[in-house]
């Protein structure tokens, strides 16, 4: 049936059941307009099939929990709409690529963090205990460096939509290279070597390929290819300066 | 203080590819000018032979694709197919000293 | 589980694809035309190579390989900039500037080759 206008009519809705393994159950949602995918599959969960499992909080586009395969698309249910997304009213739900399945829609996000912890994720104090404001000018090269990238709240969605992740095991991946650039240009942070060191292995920051899968999806309009570039070139000065 | 393979071989294929732009960009322009009006062995043995520019431009060009190729043929095994480690590499310098080796030949031969 | 992934469908996926195969292509190639040039050290046997090629199809494969070179070149340098030059936005313009030149580079071959 043709939808997609919100005129009440249903939208086939194909949801992933089980683990790695499993199946596509499919239901029929009716359509309504400024519903969202989020929306979708509340609906499907409270009135059609309890045993479906999710994940959400916020609901509002700011925890980024939500994030799901939508048609084979990483995106936040909760700031897509069916109609932008449902072609020719059927919808595609599955859980977010590259990552292991707890059940149905929910991923497993421990290896994400992981890596994260692995990539030097973590802020290295330079002055613990001092009284005084660490100064900091708001239009110097590396604040602003920081800023494109600080606004991540770790959705994975970047670290779905990227094809190294998936295929290459190891790879730190997107995000997580993304805040290892902005501790780089922390500078009040006392380790820049030791954060040049974490991304500088095998299936680190030279492991990408600039696809910028991760760009064209962030839900937050950042840029992780920019970043690992500018990690490219901080590791390789390092690395000539003898410094990693 | 770990070997930092990966960071010394991106930089080898970036360092390459900076070389082989300019050698590129002249051997397109040359073969554009070289094939007006057919092309004959003696044609092109006539620009080369004994000619210390083009053994030069050569010989640096055979070097630096021999890299670049190589390289780049690991990354995309490596990311494609199952293979990989020290048996992978050794096949990716492999296929740079066939390189080498042919191509300093056919450098040899036409200068 | 694999289905369709809408997430390539966009102008640097595409680019890197192109350069991923281009380069293939030459890496495959480049042995081969290494070995044809070292025939030139009997003139005879060269010649009598490069008469064997001067026909249609042959033509064709050598512009599909200035094309695959060009594209390759034009590919790297996007790449470059991007990577050792501070970041700008206008990566697509690149891109489609990195097409023209590779296409265009073919082009005159063809033209000159015909």
């Amino acid at each position: 049936m043709e939808t997609g206008k919100g005129d009440g009519g249903a939208l086939i809705v194909e949801v992933w059941r089980g683990r790695e393994e499993g199946f596509f159950q499919t239901y029929s949602v009716p359509h309504q307009e400024k519903q969202t995918i989020l929306d979708v599959v509340s609906y499907i969960q409270r009135r059609l099939d309890a045993t479906v499992s999710y994940r959400f909080a916020c609901r509002i586009g700011m925890c980024g929990s939500c994030a799901m395969m939508v048609n084979g698309a990483p995106r936040w249910t909760c700031r897509t709409h069916a109609s932008k997304v449902a072609k020719g009213g059927k919808l595609r739900l599955a859980p977010l690529r590259n990552l292991p399945v707890i059940k149905d829609l929910a991923a497993d996000m421990t290896v994400f963090f992981d890596k994260w912890q692995k990539a030097g994720g973590s802020f290295v104090p330079s002055q613990p205990g001092s009284q005084e404001f660490a100064v900091v000018a708001p239009d110097s090269k590396e604040r602003k460096a920081a800023s494109a990238g600080i606004e991540c709240i770790g959705c994975a969605v970047c670290y779905s939509a990227c094809d190294v992740v998936a295929w290459n095991p190891d790879y730190l991946g997107p995000a997580q290279l993304n805040r290892a650039w902005t501790l780089v240009n922390d500078v009040r942070d006392g380790d820049r070597n030791g954060h040049l060191a974490a991304v500088a292995v095998d299936a680190g920051c030279h492991a990408c390929h600039s696809h910028q899968n991760c760009t064209v999806y962030c839900p937050k309009s950042l840029n992780p290819t920019a970043s690992i570039a500018g990690l490219k070139r901080a590791t390789v000065l390092a690395a000539l300066k003898g410094e990693i | 203080m770990t070997a930092r393979v990966e960071l010394w071989l991106y930089l080898a294929q970036r360092l390459s590819a900076m070389v082989l732009a300019p050698l590129v960009l002249g051997h397109l322009i040359t073969m554009v000018y070289a094939i007006q009006g057919g092309l004959t062995a003696a044609e092109i043995l006539g620009r080369t032979q004994g000619s210390i520019f083009w053994t030069a431009f050569y010989g640096l060009f055979v070097a630096a694709a021999a890299v670049h190729g190589a390289i780049g043929l690991r990354s995309i095994v490596r990311e494609m197919t199952p293979w990989h480690g020290a048996s992978l590499n050794a096949a990716a310098a492999g296929f740079c000293l066939l390189v080498l080796v042919l191509g300093f030949r056919a450098v040899g031969a036409v200068t | 589980m694999n289905h369709a992934l809408a997430t390539r469908n966009h102008p640097t996926y595409w680019a890197f694809l192109l350069h991923r195969i281009s380069g293939l292509g030459l890496a495959i190639f480049l042995p081969l035309h290494l070995y044809v040039l070292s025939l030139a050290l009997e003139e005879a046997a060269l010649d009598a190579f490069l008469r064997w090629t001067d026909v249609p199809l042959v033509k064709a494969a050598e512009t599909a390989l200035v094309i695959l070179l060009a594209a390759h070149m034009a590919g790297g340098l996007r790449l470059l900039a991007l990577e050792f030059l501070p970041w700008r936005d206008w990566q697509k313009t690149l891109i489609a500037v990195a097409a023209a030149v590779a296409v265009g580079a073919g082009l005159i071959f063809l033209m000159r080759a015909i």
